[in-house]
């Protein structure tokens, strides 16, 4: 039999919201256990919860102090992740296409430096992996993976760019992201994908679920023109592999 | 149809409402208005739901003015000389344009965001069950960015109601209460003890994201960098440079810096109104402690109805006069540099 898990730390996010940590690093299993939370808690709804927020480590519980206590609420979520199965089921994957450097990568060179490679090292060492949508924030879509190949952890650039296009696929630190609205970005950016994380009025509004497995496919400049013609269009571009 | 064609205004001025809380795990803020309280006394005002859409008005002036037939108007938040074609009309008030007339607003005193309410609300096509704008997002109605010269705002005729005004609880220059954490085990205790023992500045770089903060640096105990997590309106992160960053309702919906403390929910609006430059300090309670105040304060916010009076009910009141413009332009007839100078 498995050893007991621990249970998560419970902190004080201001009155009305509880951060449940369950790590302080970036985990996959700590992560499969902020997700197996999140989905007990949808489950089996506790009064008073208005709004849960799965990140690579915690959950952030918000909830209305006029319904609920912290020190009530803190007890049924203990409750709820001792018993939370930290299994994954009906997974789904997604390809989806990346035109790699020149314009559309302006760090891919750079990057090869700083990582003693080729840019083509990189592309091919970046496409190859296995990723997972550990969480999403900051903006709308903004999609944090897991599973960021060893060889290409690199730290974040000193001077954040105040501007980075919409679509762009960069790396920073251990993880690589896919972030849906132009925006600023302290990361590298290797590539772009025509696939909108978030568009509003298409359905569904937002592709990824946190938990959603995610591989790359590299395609050229012209086939991510047309692409992006069509996803502006309203289609998904991206390719469901396994509902 | 009725409207309210904005005829000029500043930045930082836009379409707010109770904001759009549901889809935080996508990444998409919830915005909404900077001070929840004000929202919903200009909105009481005029007899709309409390948390409908209004204009949040930036610390410049502005002037809107009718068209297509007479617009009833409610004001709260931070006060300002204020008159319908030459007419004063008095914050936390209502009032009507006629068909063809102006509101022209000066700058804001003592505060930094106004809320002009319009009876019968503004027409948009809501995002998410809200009007407010994200512009980051794309998201708002009917525009999907900060207001500017010559934008309509479409509503129904005025009721015709009796003008009214809303008495509001007094406003107090107390400490900004927090509670700390989810990070303060971050910051050492003589860190967390200078954060609150220091007399702190908004910058004037701070924003609908962010307020950064001036004042002492605040240092961390191991490194600034935090594996990102969830954050909350209210949430005072500290970036490698010490100086806090205070979360609000544009804020991103996770961040990567250590957040030593969070401000109270029933502090936030009082917060937010801060203006730049003006020093203030920060008193650290109990969960227990801001739990009841945010109690109260629902309470408050849902019992604005009560504190409704007739417009001609004032009594001599000092604020009142001030606010009637008796004195011309003068905040203070003693002190010539409060004057406001009209704006051209």
């Amino acid at each position: 039999m498995a050893e007991p898990l621990s249970p998560p730390r419970l902190l004080p996010s201001g009155d009305s919201a509880i951060t449940v940590e369950f790590s302080r690093t970036i985990d996959d299993a700590a992560n499969r256990r902020v997700l197996a939370l999140d989905r007990v808690i949808a489950a089996e709804p506790i009064a008073g919860i208005t709004e849960t927020v799965p990140t690579y480590r915690s959950l952030l519980v918000h909830y209305d102090p006029v319904q609920i206590t912290f020190d009530a609420l803190g007890e049924q979520l203990l409750a709820r992740a001792a018993k939370a199965p930290p299994t994954e089921s009906g997974t789904r994957r997604w390809r989806i296409p990346i035109t790699y450097g020149g314009e559309h990568g302006i760090d891919l060179e750079d990057v090869a430096k700083a990582l003693q490679t080729t840019p083509d090292d990189i592309v091919a060492r970046h496409a190859a992996g296995d990723y997972r949508v550990a969480m999403i924030g900051f903006t709308p879509g903004w999609s944090y993976l897991s599973g960021l190949d060893k060889s290409l952890h690199l730290p974040r650039r000193k001077d954040p760019r105040l501007l980075t296009p919409a679509g762009t696929i960069s790396i920073g630190g251990i993880q690589t992201g896919v972030q849906c609205l132009a925006g600023p970005s302290g990361w590298h950016l290797l590539g772009r994908t025509p696939v909108r994380t978030y568009q509003l009025h298409r359905d569904p509004t937002f592709l990824l679920e946190p938990g959603d497995a995610v591989s790359f496919t590299a395609v050229d400049a012209k086939t991510f023109a047309e692409q992006d013609r069509a996803a502006e269009a309203g289609e998904f571009v991206a390719e469901l592999v396994t509902p | 149809m009725s409207k309210l064609v904005v005829t000029s205004i500043g930045p930082a001025s836009s379409v707010q409402d109770g904001g759009r809380p549901g889809s935080q795990r996508y990444g998409l803020t919830p915005s909404g208005a900077m001070d929840r309280l004000s929202l919903a006394a200009a909105n009481t005002l005029v007899g709309n739901e409390p948390f409908a859409a209004v204009v949040e008005i930036g610390p410049f002036g502005a002037t809107f003015t009718a068209r297509g037939g007479a617009v009833r108007i409610g004001l709260a938040g931070a006060s300002r000389n204020a008159d319908i074609g030459g007419r004063p009309v008095a914050f936390d008030s209502s009032a009507t344009l006629a068909d063809g007339e102006a509101l022209n607003l000066g700058f804001a005193r003592g505060g930094s965001f106004s809320y002009l309410a319009i009876e019968h609300g503004i027409e948009g096509e809501p995002m998410f069950g809200s009007l407010a704008v994200n512009a980051r997002a794309g998201l708002g109605s009917p525009y999907p960015r900060p207001l500017q010269s010559g934008d309509e705002l479409k509503t129904k005729a005025a009721s015709g109601a009796t003008e009214r005004r809303i008495e509001l609880p007094a406003a107090t220059e107390a400490p900004i209460r927090i509670v700390f954490g989810p990070q303060d085990d971050e910051f050492t205790a003589e860190n967390k003890k200078l954060f609150l023992d220091s007399e702190w500045k908004i910058s004037a770089t701070s924003d609908r994201m962010g307020y950064r903060l001036e004042g002492a640096v605040i240092k961390h105990r191991d490194g600034h960098n935090i594996v990102s997590d969830g954050t909350v309106n209210g949430s005072i992160q500290v970036p490698g440079n010490g100086q806090p960053i205070v979360l609000m309702p544009d804020r991103g919906t996770s961040g990567g810096y250590p957040k030593i403390a969070t401000v109270i929910t029933a502090d936030l609006g009082r917060f937010a109104q801060t203006s730049a430059g003006r020093p203030f300090r920060f008193k650290a309670v109990t969960m227990a402690e801001a739990q009841a105040e945010a109690i109260k304060f629902h309470a408050l916010l849902h019992s604005l109805h009560d504190r409704l009076r007739g417009v001609d009910d004032f009594g001599l009141n000092i604020e009142a006069l001030r606010d009637a413009n008796v004195a011309g332009q003068a905040v203070s007839a003693i002190d010539v540099s409060t004057w406001q100078v009209a704006l051209p």
